[in-house]
């Protein structure tokens, strides 16, 4: 009479699997070490060190960087502090972007990738290239060729005059905006697949079932497919979001020196002898921190979906 | 439950094609108020595509289905007072039981709470109280299966379709199943619309039976009815066991028609409509309705010799031959009574065919 489902047991049979399941893992814990765990220890270390004034490091324990990130003592550190506002706006503009850059990617992507695991089994290999073509070009040369579509005297604005639809070029280079775009064609693909497979795995039975009960099309579509399919939308966001918070290519191409992200501004730190190594490593742990809080919000979000409240 | 009332479902000339092929050729059919209604026939047969039809969720080519007077065939399935209990149930995975329950009346614009009022008796009726509050996974298939009828009757449908919702039980669950169904159909009064491919759970549960082959209606009867009375070799041959005998009618006389079986052996069998002299056609024979004896009986009788004895429990399945003619199957009740008609493998018999139970096919 008990519900089914595999539960894991105890007993010596159940022991050899956790022990054969824990020697596999080890070439993936190895890896997560040298190329995850080391260098964030690294930034960890660096940003609590003195800054050198040609980059690199003085092993000198200093709270300097984070002091910077937050206030403002002068210009020779002599003043009382004040709350520094342009880091936290860089951080805030950057949350704001990605956050965007999720909301736009979701509203395309989702039709995209349901419409995608709608078409007959033969054809969807074929949308889905389509979606990941992109992807065979470096994203560097993508980002470029995007201000070079958008530019005041690019391709579209000149399109969009000669068929008169503008009397002046519009102006989207070095916006927000473009930086939007960027940000939006940049991470598309990662919205549309993790909701192309997990919509691809929904049995339809349970939309007719709500139909059969009933239920209008929107209804089915937010009461039943929407949170059955929650998982993947979720993990399609998390892998929009996160790149769009620290990625540099498109702010500093598309969006130039007034719409900086914390991207650019962590890479600039790194860059010449102008950087400020531990200030960008502080950054750096600023930004992981913000990370790691979507993240536990979202496993708990999912962790609702799967378990019974 | 009167003939002259509107039929609960009443397909005009429906027909069903994808491209080239036709799943259903034009059928119509009545479905009464408050009957229990079966679709059977093998896979394939267009038998859950019809139900889906019904349902909505298949268009109809061609023709017209109407419930209980208005026609149907061009709205939503959301707007058709009809629900379905699906072969694998599609319960929402991600809601709780009472919620899977209640989506159907909120969707009728019930609040909530009245909703989940209703669910829950629904489920007193199901007898799954105690599980309201977990998730389709955490249940055994039968209380899945009863999830499932729950939720689809909860909305009050003024039909019930079934889409073999048994068949993925267990042989006892799904035995006490039927006999539960049955119960419920004639408590709530709905009329249940049953496709299966199973004969036997047809003849057990159903009022009537549409017997459905190759996208067309075979036969269409109460259960004894198609039992005894099988329009064709395909309805004798799905329902039931029988033995198919190849005749030529030698003379027909009183109704009574004379038919000879390959190695020289007389059946005497009512002439059914369209028999006339001299053509060929089938007997069928059910293997309960043959007797087997030492001595020849006075109705007459065939020789045959007994090739072997199968024991299955209830009853003991003697395979003979026909002395220079086919082979038959005899079924013999497992009891003292019976022990006197079983024979020893080798041994030579004569063959009694009951009054009336021989049936001539011509197709």
């Amino acid at each position: 009479m008990a519900g089914g489902g595999v539960h894991a047991s105890s007993g010596p049979v159940a022991e050899t699997y956790a022990r054969a399941r824990h020697q596999l893992l080890i070439p993936a814990w190895a890896v997560l070490l040298i190329f995850v765990a080391v260098p964030v220890a690294m930034m960890l270390i660096y940003s609590f060190l003195t800054k050198e004034f040609r980059g690199g490091v003085i092993w000198e324990f200093s709270l300097a960087a984070y002091d910077q990130f937050f206030f403002d003592r002068g210009l020779f550190g002599d003043e009382p502090p004040k709350f520094e506002w342009t880091y936290v706006t860089i951080f805030w503009r950057s949350i704001w972007q990605a956050g965007l850059a999720t909301i736009l990617s979701l509203l395309i992507g989702f039709p995209t990738a349901y419409f995608i695991a709608t078409r007959p089994e033969k054809t969807r290999a074929i949308w889905l290239f389509l979606v990941t073509i992109p992807y065979w070009v470096n994203l560097l040369i993508r980002t470029v060729s995007m201000k070079f579509l958008l530019r005041d005297q690019g391709p579209m604005n000149d399109a969009l005059l000669a068929l008169g639809v503008l009397e002046e070029p519009l102006r989207i280079i070095n916006t927000n905006l473009a930086v939007q775009l960027g940000l939006f064609y940049s991470y598309l693909p990662f919205m549309v697949l993790p909701i192309y497979a997990a919509v691809e795995r929904y049995n339809f039975t349970y939309s007719e079932a709500a139909a059969d009960l009933y239920a209008s099309k929107w209804a089915t579509l937010r009461r039943v497919v929407l949170p059955v399919v929650k998982p993947g939308v979720i993990a399609g966001c998390i892998l929009v979001f996160v790149p769009s918070l620290g990625a540099f290519l498109a702010p500093d191409l598309l969006g130039g020196a007034k719409n900086f992200m914390i991207g650019s501004l962590i890479e600039e730190q790194f860059k010449g002898n102008a950087g400020n190594w531990p200030f960008g490593a502080a950054a750096s742990m600023i930004l992981l921190t913000l990370v790691i809080i979507v993240l536990l919000i979202s496993t708990t979000q999912q962790r609702k979906t799967r378990e019974p409240g | 439950m009167t003939d002259s009332s509107t039929p609960a479902v009443d397909i005009e000339n429906a027909a069903k094609r994808y491209g080239d092929f036709t799943a259903i050729k034009s059928m119509s059919l009545s479905i009464r108020d408050n009957e229990f209604f079966t679709l059977l026939g093998p896979s394939g047969c267009g038998k859950t595509t019809l139900l889906r039809m019904i349902a909505g969720f298949e268009d109809v080519t061609e023709g017209a289905i109407f419930l209980f007077g208005s026609e149907i065939e061009q709205l939503p399935p959301n707007k058709r007072p009809v629900n379905t209990v699906f072969q694998n149930y599609a319960l929402f995975p991600h809601m709780t039981i009472l919620e899977n329950v209640s989506f159907g009346l909120e969707m009728q614009g019930n609040s909530r709470v009245d909703a989940h009022k209703r669910a829950g008796e629904m489920l007193e009726l199901v007898q799954l109280s105690e599980f309201a509050q977990r998730k389709p996974a955490q249940l055994s298939g039968g209380q899945q299966q009863r999830v499932a009828l729950a939720r689809a009757l909860a909305p009050s449908p003024r039909v019930l379709l079934l889409d073999e919702p048994l068949s993925a039980l267990d042989l006892k669950l799904r035995k006490a199943m039927q006999i539960e169904l049955k119960h419920l159909q004639r408590e709530t009064g709905i009329t249940f619309i049953f496709v299966t491919h199973d004969q036997e759970e047809a003849l057990t549960m159903s009022d009537r039976i549409a017997v459905m082959s190759a996208g067309e209606l075979q036969q269409l009867g109460e259960p004894r009815d198609v039992y005894e009375r099988p329009r064709n070799r395909f309805v004798a041959d799905f329902i039931g066991d029988t033995n198919l005998l190849e005749v030529a009618i030698t003379d027909i006389a009183d109704n009574l028609a004379s038919c000879h079986v390959q190695g020289g052996h007389q059946i005497q069998c009512g002439a059914s409509e369209g028999v006339s002299k001299g053509m060929t056609a089938h007997l069928s024979v059910r293997p309960e309705r043959l007797l087997l004896s030492a001595a020849p009986a006075e109705e007459g009788s065939l020789r045959a010799s007994v090739k072997e004895n199968i024991f299955v429990g209830t009853d003991i399945t003697t395979l003979l031959t026909l002395d220079g003619g086919p082979d038959l199957t005899v079924r013999t009740s497992n009891s003292a009574r019976g022990a006197a008609r079983v024979f020893d493998p080798g041994a030579d018999v004569f063959v009694t065919v009951e009054a009336g139970a021989a049936r001539l096919l011509i197709n």
